[in-house]
């Protein structure tokens, strides 16, 4: 239930899966001598959107109905607000952001027509100039300065609020110019603004259960922890867009009738499957799986005691004592990608490949917890189904490391309340961390020194002076080598372990077509309302 | 009616009164020891002790827990349960949108179980010890003992999965004539019937068994009474106080006990709207449902416990 978890997305979305790196490094190259961060517009139109392109031939019409895991009284229309995947997928049917990421991670326009910069520190954001709200007002600056200063204002209790300060300021420069200036250089703001969170509201919207936005579909009904019904925009400035006449979503908590409801057919696409359910709907002839690698991932916590700072040679036994491909073949059903206790996948483009994966060696980690003097005491590991797989998890490491003689007590404790109670409060503990659009922000949110998730409570004075420099960093060959040794430093010292990455898992009737999944989220990111179809 | 019955009635009435603020008392401070509170589950991972601070104030959580008690009993009593603390809409809107559906499906459960339970439990006490007596007895209490998941789940796997006759989900806004009404409610009212006919089945076959034994059945069987007639106008009559008791126990458990059939079948019930509250720490919505469940309990066991007064001939006269 990773987005039940009343986490932001910003500080959520994580690194990529960048598979086709090659797209968005050249992107990024052209931003960084140019100043232009992408092209935009011509990526709009109808079907030929590089992220979501798709071979068959879309149709227009039809109605679907979607159930989501997460779900409540506490929905929400207001995007500073939303948390988990009904809140997003409705947010992003009634809005539009500046950027979009698309399933590369790159940043697409928009709502903005270009992003502009010579420094990564002093931005001009160019907006469309076609774009209606649903209440009929055209979209301006006036709109997007609004957005942006409302997440830093605390009365507004934005997730997004710590990222949204480094804004210093936002000013319209006339109606369809925004100039925006950072605290220090950033040249990630395309990507960030691309975040849920910053869907652009209209200027004083003071009542947001209206969903007025600039977005695919129109509010027609929301009733929080019921269900909403969106219909089509015919006046949504993507012409063409959306394919659908109406969607409806509501959310099926209970895994199984969640599953049972899509073979049933009375709902069309479902996020959140199980891998145990995943053998049930792939022998459906009705229904299709998708499968998304991710950069999000279940994390073995070390700290305090047992963490980098106090007990180094704890923290490098139980790297070794993690028997990964078992965990990813038991736990996972196979489903994901094993990691080496760093939060960048393969695939990223700033993966650094020249670092050893770490294997499972009982003998290396006995020698490691005998100089920890840890070898013969019983040790609690806290593990709870808030955090995905961690209860499995924790079993097979129990077992593993009782063949290098150490022993850890299970301690499986109520998913209600984990992530106030426990996570982060245990010295050996499970985290389960979302994808996040940008290394930066996996860095800056998880490991940086003074970074409020910094799990393990590890320092590294080295590894926040290469964070600042590579932010600022403009030429992409020194900032992956500032990468790549980030990684290093995190994979050798600090105090999480990083089994494996998870997959993502959506399934959907075989009659939902321009299904694409996306390594961000499950629900195509969250975003599949404006790009899917219904086959006849 | 004598004033014997009013003053037994009289004091029920009170008796039910004073449970309900004892309770009033234990659901409020009993929720309030849940760790965490609604100001921490709003602001989530991203809280910090100032925007904490901020919004507890809003909220009026920074008010001492007993001032904050009688607030929100002083409220109670005039009707007002007070706003959600997750998205400030009145307690008694949230409540009014979701109870009419609870009652319905209750009221739709008591339809099909009582008229089932009786005939079961009055024809096997009739026939005790026969094959129909003892097969009932072996399906009353598998069905009983089966947990409603578990009949749920299967019931979907069979009726919506497997041959596609019914709905896996209760949807009741889509439901306009009689036949999908139908085809909405069977499912939910079956898991639940399954195990309250099995109860009510049993406690009325109990009850009509001891009247069937004394001697003025006897009595009646001696003077020629068929054996419906001894059934129906002796021993019946007789067997009502213990019968309602058992019914309205049950039933009582249709308001709030229906949590995972509300939540397999997806209908917009109260139940769910409290294991939302729960989860959210809402706590003046948990309040609300805990006093509203605990209401509804209450009025059921006075009704049984009226009924057996009322039914009871040495109080009638």
């Amino acid at each position: 239930m990773k987005d039940d978890k009343k986490r932001s997305l910003v500080d959520q979305q994580s690194s990529n899966i960048l598979t086709q790196g090659v797209s968005r490094r050249q992107v990024l190259r052209g931003m960084m001598t140019s100043g232009v961060v992408a092209a935009g517009s011509g990526l709009l139109t109808p079907g030929s959107s590089l992220a979501f392109a798709n071979t068959d031939e879309p149709k227009r019409g039809g109605s679907i109905k979607v159930a989501s895991q997460s779900g409540s009284t506490s929905d929400t229309l207001d995007p500073a607000h939303g948390s988990g995947s009904s809140d997003y997928t409705r947010q992003y049917m009634f809005y539009n952001g500046l950027t979009v990421l698309d399933r590369t991670l790159t940043p697409q326009m928009e709502l903005a027509e270009s992003f502009d910069t010579k420094d990564a520190q002093h931005w001009v954001i160019k907006l469309r100039k076609d774009v209606l709200f649903h209440d009929g007002k055209p979209f301006t600056s006036a709109d997007v300065v609004f957005t942006l200063n409302r997440h830093k204002d605390p009365k507004t209790s934005s997730k997004v609020a710590s990222v949204a300060k480094q804004m210093v300021e936002i000013s319209a420069k006339g109606p369809h110019e925004v100039h925006i200036t950072l605290a220090a250089k950033n040249a990630d703001l395309p990507a960030i603004l691309g975040v849920v969170h910053f869907l652009i509201v209209r200027d004083g919207t003071t009542d947001f259960s209206k969903g007025n936005g600039t977005g695919p579909f129109l509010c027609s009904v929301f009733q929080p922890g019921v269900h909403s019904i969106a219909t089509r925009n015919p006046n949504y400035w993507k012409k063409g867009l959306p394919y659908l006449d109406s969607v409806e979503l509501f959310s099926i908590p209970d895994q199984s009738a969640r599953v049972n409801a899509l073979l049933a057919g009375d709902v069309q696409l479902i996020n959140s499957v199980n891998p145990r359910a995943i053998e049930t709907l792939s022998a459906s002839p009705l229904v299709k799986v998708y499968h998304a690698d991710s950069g999000g991932y279940t994390d073995l916590i070390m700290r305090d005691q047992l963490g980098p700072m106090k007990n180094p040679d704890f923290v490098k036994g139980m790297k070794y004592i993690m028997n990964r491909e078992q965990i990813l073949n038991v736990a996972c059903r196979g489903f994901g990608r094993v990691g080496n206790d760093q939060p960048i996948p393969k695939g990223h483009r700033y993966y650094n490949s020249s670092l050893p994966q770490t294997t499972y060696d009982p003998d290396k980690a006995k020698y490691h917890f005998k100089k920890s003097g840890l070898l013969g005491r019983s040790i609690p590991m806290v593990a709870s189904s808030a955090a995905d797989n961690s209860v499995e998890m924790a079993q097979l490491i129990q077992l593993s490391a009782q063949s290098a003689g150490l022993n850890l007590q299970v301690k499986r404790v109520p998913a209600d309340g984990y992530w106030s109670n426990h996570w982060m409060k245990d010295t050996l503990g499970f985290g389960n961390i979302n994808p996040r659009p940008t290394a930066d922000l996996m860095f800056t949110l998880f490991f940086q020194s003074n970074a409020a998730w910094n799990e393990s409570g590890w320092k590294n004075a080295k590894f926040d002076q290469l964070l600042v420099a590579a932010r600022g960093e403009t030429d992409d060959v020194k900032r992956k080598q500032m990468y790549g040794e980030m990684q290093a430093l995190i994979h050798d010292q600090s105090g999480i372990g990083i089994p494996i990455f998870s997959s993502i898992n959506d399934a959907a009737s075989r009659k939902l077509g321009g299904y694409k999944p996306h390594p961000l989220g499950g629900f195509m990111a969250y975003m599949f309302a404006e790009h899917v179809w219904l086959e006849a | 009616m004598n004033k014997t019955v009013l003053r037994l009635i009289i004091n029920r009435i009170g008796l039910g009164i004073l449970t309900l603020w004892i309770v009033s008392l234990v659901v409020f401070f009993i929720t309030n020891l849940l760790p965490g509170d609604a100001a921490q589950e709003l602001l989530g991972q991203a809280a910090t002790t100032q925007t904490l601070d901020a919004l507890r104030a809003k909220l009026g959580l920074d008010l001492p827990l007993y001032v904050r008690y009688f607030h929100w009993l002083g409220g109670m009593l005039v009707g007002d349960a007070g706003t959600s603390m997750v998205n400030g809409i009145p307690i008694l809107q949230l409540i009014w949108s979701r109870l009419p559906n609870t009652l319905l499906l209750a009221a739709f459960v008591t339809l099909v179980s009582v008229p089932v339970a009786m005939f079961i439990g009055i024809v096997s006490a009739m026939y005790r010890g026969s094959w129909f007596d003892r097969y009932i007895n072996i399906l009353a209490v598998c069905a009983v003992s089966v947990p409603e998941f578990l009949i749920a789940t299967i019931a979907v796997l069979i009726f919506a999965v497997k041959l596609g006759w019914l709905s896996a989900l209760s949807h009741i806004e889509n439901a306009q004539t009689f036949g999908e009404m139908l085809k909405v409610f069977a499912m939910p009212v079956l898991t639940l019937c399954s195990v309250l006919v099995a109860q009510m089945a049993r406690m009325t076959r109990a009850a009509v068994i001891d009247q069937l034994s004394s001697s003025y059945v006897e009595m009646a069987l001696l003077k020629g009474a068929s054996p419906i007639r001894m059934v129906l106008r002796h021993a019946l009559p007789n067997a009502i106080g213990p019968i309602a008791n058992a019914i309205a126990l049950s039933l009582s458990y249709l308001l709030g006990g229906v949590i995972i059939v509300e939540s397999i079948f997806n209908y917009p019930g109260i139940a769910t709207l409290m294991l939302n509250a729960v989860s959210s720490r809402d706590m003046p919505l948990i309040q609300a449902c805990a006093m509203l469940f605990c209401f509804g309990y209450l009025v059921m066991v006075l009704i049984a416990d009226i009924s057996e007064i009322v039914s009871n001939p040495r109080l009638r006269k």
